[in-house]
């Protein structure tokens, strides 16, 4: 029996259908068993560790997305492997499918590309279909909207999401806007891809959150992927979809492992992932911030809350059935992001939700983000701009009594 | 169109001019790309590498692609008894990252301007007749008549749909006066399979492909029969059928989409090429600059052509760039150039059919520098009598003007006649203002057309904020506009 679910338009998006879809998809994509260290601390209003544990509770938080595959017998249906391996196999399965299909970007060709998503793609589908381009980030991206406008389907790769800041004008005068003001004579399949956030020490310039300045542009979708099934199937869908994508991964997700179905799947785009329900409150996220998220459920869950964990998974634009239907349960609700304070997805999540769902809320929305600050190079620094699992077991302490 | 191929030994030697001369086994056509060669020393090319395999024009070229990959560098020296034409001695040639270079103990700066600028090809002068021994494809009575006609609609269309801006009737238009033999010429040399990435000063291309009066003028009045359904401002027109992408404002930004436009015909395996417009504005983008060098790694069939028109709004070329002009950028890049009178639409369609011939045989751009003048303000937000001299204008419009100058070869053949000048510019002028009129009265899009396009299918954001206009429009019908349906 294949599982094939393919990427529909967004107002199919919020039929009820939907819905039922995504809990039948969900049933295949296990938690993540992280190695469970009984420790946790409080955050005092200072800022300090009040810890009574061992120093391993330092290393729990830099290891909050180590992860182990289910260690069940091997009757397990479906097939283990890394994100940065799902990508591939993803984007391997589409270019076998459809000749149109092509990547291109920096060292994407022999080299395999920097994360390895490339590897042995050009041997296979050769130079030109999997082309390496010179250093010019607004130049290539401004080739693939051409190539796209003339019918191909190329995939960007953008060596590091940053980089990327410099297609911009190519990125929203050109591929957002073309097939409106062209009438829709022209369209603009490509997907831009590339990792982002925050990473392990790689400085300001390499660590930066791309979704918040691409957000507002007109025409383009955005979507984040967590999970080695999210991945491959986010992919897919962005590849066979007729609007640009923009697909956001993380740099330090890459070697994620987990056992993926061997059938054929595609993940619609403007959907959400409901990845833990409950009752208590509703908490947003997205990529990396997922597992701080689901490291402080349990902590959460061991003080006896039942928080409902969402991966928003589309940035643009939101599945506010799925977050409109959570929040009209719980009544609470907690953003959790790596975007800066201001302007990130978390400020307009927060917007969106006050809009639409003013009436169901208990208490006012709470968004925990990274400061606004370039990201620092020094470890500790780097670790405490980023939202740590502790801040949000007391975001939810706060907001549930 | 008939086309008949002079062939003519002056041909060679004309050519010989600025580049090498390459021996040729046999010479099949005058469209033979080997005349135009550049110059090549032993089996290096330009760049020092040795490909191993020259480029073959007789046929399908090999894509090169390959080739390279994992090449190590050949470390080591070879004893080579090398005389180096600059004298002095070397026997040693070394290998670094790029190929061979040889050595040379004498410390020279190549120099940032050169003695001689790099001449222009042209081949009628002032008075319309063909120059002594000038080299050029033929042009047939009807092809030069239907690019003359041409010529003359563009100057006429530009003339009044100029003035129906200034009299409030449409919000904004740009002209392309001074410029018409090379939005027709260059069009005339193209097949309708070659892909067209315009700037924006360039609506003659479309004009040779058959967008008529009344296309023009339904989008320059942004109504419901416009291909953009109204999206765009005037002269941002965009036609699929005829492979002529949508005009975006920003400039240069077309000069990379075209390599990519063109990757997608080599990877077809397609007998076309990609055609791109900017001006000499467009080459200081740092998109020009990354996009031809894509384009000549690549080895993209793309004939690039910059109309030098000598001004960017305010800024004249001396203050745009300190090279000698665009044309001298090519060998930078590693891309053949030719640098083109730009009024002389002879010329212009010559070097424009031999340049496509090139870019599709060998699988390699080729950059043409049009020397030509802004005659008109750059758009109707201009007023270009601030920032130069009202008579160089004029000189331009009158003694310079590139329509006049091809009558007069026109004329001299016999083609053509005062009484058919009259005939067709009234004719032009008529089918336009009665284009205008209807393109006038005609309903805008539909309100729903604001939201459509953005993306394949409507998103509930955007049905939600449709939703909203709606409701606002129902509440207040006085305020909304008669002639948008809602």
């Amino acid at each position: 029996m294949t599982v094939v679910f393919l990427g529909i338009g967004a107002t199919a998006a919020l039929t009820s259908a939907n819905s039922f879809d995504s809990k039948k998809l969900h049933i295949s994509s296990r938690r993540l068993v992280s190695e469970t260290k009984s420790t946790f601390f409080v955050v005092r209003s200072d800022g300090r560790l009040n810890s009574g544990s061992n120093r391993r509770a330092q290393i729990l938080i830099t290891n909050a997305v180590a992860t182990k595959a289910d260690s069940s017998p091997a009757t397990k249906p479906g097939h283990e492997l890394l994100l940065f391996e799902a990508l591939r196999e993803g984007l391997e399965e589409e270019m076998e499918r459809d000749a149109r299909v092509c990547v291109m970007g920096e060292d994407v060709g022999h080299y395999g590309g920097s994360y390895k998503v490339t590897k042995d793609l050009a041997n296979k589908y050769g130079d030109l279909r999997v082309l390496d381009t010179p250093i010019a980030e607004n130049s290539f991206t401004g080739m693939a909207i051409g190539a796209a406008m003339t019918g191909l389907r190329p995939i960007i790769e953008g060596m590091n999401m940053g980089f990327l800041l410099l297609a911009f004008n190519q990125i929203s005068n050109n591929c957002g806007m073309l097939h409106y003001t062209s009438g829709g004579q022209f369209t603009i399949p490509v997907v831009i891809r590339g990792p982002g956030g925050v990473g392990r020490q790689l400085g300001a310039e390499h660590s930066q959150r791309l979704e918040s300045y691409f957000q507002s542009i007109p025409g383009i979708q955005m979507v984040a992927c967590s999970t080695p099934y999210n991945a491959k199937g986010l992919m897919k869908a962005a590849i066979r979809s007729e609007n640009p994508v923009i697909l956001f991964e993380h740099v330090l997700l890459y070697n994620l492992k987990e056992r993926i179905p061997d059938e054929e799947y595609v993940l619609n785009l403007e959907e959400a992932e409901m990845v833990r329900p409950g009752e208590h409150i509703t908490i947003l996220t997205y990529s990396r911030m997922r597992y701080h998220v689901m490291q402080a459920a349990k902590t959460l869950v061991n003080k006896g809350y039942d928080p409902e964990v969402i991966d928003i998974r589309s940035l643009k634009p939101f599945d506010l059935h799925t977050i409109g239907n959570s929040v009209k349960k719980t009544h609470r609700v907690l953003i959790v992001e790596e975007c800066m304070r201001t302007g990130g997805i978390g400020a307009s999540l927060t917007a969106a939700i006050n809009e639409n769902f003013h009436d169901y809320l208990d208490a006012p929305v709470v968004c925990l983000s990274s400061q606004d600050v370039p990201t620092p190079y020094a470890g500790t620094l780097e670790e405490w701009t980023v939202v740590q699992p502790a801040q949000i077991v007391t975001a939810v302490e706060q907001l549930c009594h | 169109m008939a086309i008949w191929l002079r062939r003519s030994r002056s041909l060679a030697h004309y050519l010989k001019a600025e580049i090498g001369f390459w021996k040729v086994p046999n010479q099949r056509s005058f469209l033979n790309p080997c005349f135009f060669n550049p110059e090549k020393s032993s089996s290096t090319t330009l760049t020092g590498e040795n490909y191993g395999n020259p480029p073959s024009f007789l046929g399908n070229s090999p894509t090169l692609f390959g080739s390279r990959r994992f090449e190590s560098i050949k470390s080591g020296r070879e004893e080579l008894d090398l005389e180096d034409e600059n004298g002095g001695h070397q026997n040693q040639a070394m290998d670094f990252p790029g190929g061979r270079i040889s050595f040379t103990s004498e410390m020279k700066f190549i120099s940032e301007s050169p003695r001689e600028r790099i001449p222009c090809y042209r081949v009628l002068d002032d008075d319309g007749l063909p120059i002594m021994h000038s080299s050029f494809v033929e042009v047939s009575k009807e092809a030069a008549l239907k690019m003359f006609s041409n010529m003359v609609t563009l100057e006429t269309m530009d003339t009044i749909l100029y003035e129906a801006q200034r009299q409030g009737r449409i919000s904004f238009y740009l002209t392309s006066i001074g410029e018409e033999a090379i939005n027709i010429a260059t069009a005339a040399a193209l097949t309708p399979h070659d892909v067209v990435l315009p700037q924006y000063r360039e609506p003659g291309v479309l004009l040779w492909r058959g967008f008529t009066l009344q296309e023009f003028s339904n989008q320059c009045f942004g109504n419901k029969a416009d291909y953009g359904k109204g999206r765009q401002m005037p002269i941002h027109y965009g036609s699929n059928k005829h492979n002529y992408f949508t005009v975006s404002s920003t400039i240069a930004t077309q000069i990379p989409q075209a390599v990519g436009a063109a990757y997608s015909l080599k990877m077809d395996k397609k007998d076309a090429c990609v055609v791109t417009y900017f001006g000499d504005g467009g080459t200081s983008e740092g998109d020009f600059h990354a996009g031809l060098n894509f384009a000549a790694v690549m080895e993209a069939p793309v004939v690039y052509i910059c109309r030098n028109n000598g001004w960017a709004i305010s800024t004249p070329v001396s203050q745009q760039f300190r090279s000698d002009g665009v044309v001298v950028k090519g060998k930078a890049y590693g891309i053949r150039s030719i640098r083109v009178d730009g009024n002389d639409a002879l010329a212009v369609y010559s070097a424009t059919l031999a340049a496509r011939e090139m870019a599709i045989t060998e699988q390699k751009p080729i950059l043409i520098e049009m020397l030509t003048y802004r005659v008109g303000h750059h758009s109707t937000s201009d007023d270009s009598t601030k920032y130069r001299p009202v008579d160089e204008i004029e000189h331009w419009k009158t003694a310079r003007n590139p329509i006049s100058r091809f009558r007069k070869w026109v004329d001299k053949n016999g083609w053509w006649s005062d009484k058919d000048e009259s005939e067709l510019r009234a004719n032009v002028r008529k089918q336009l203002l009665q284009a205008i009129q209807v393109a006038e009265k005609a309903e805008k899009p539909p309100i729903s057309n604001l939201f459509t396009d953005v993306y394949e299918s409507l998103p509930s954001n955007l049905c939600e904020q449709e939703e909203l206009l709606r409701e606002s429009i129902k509440r207040h019908p006085q305020d909304y506009p008669s002639d948008v349906p809602v």
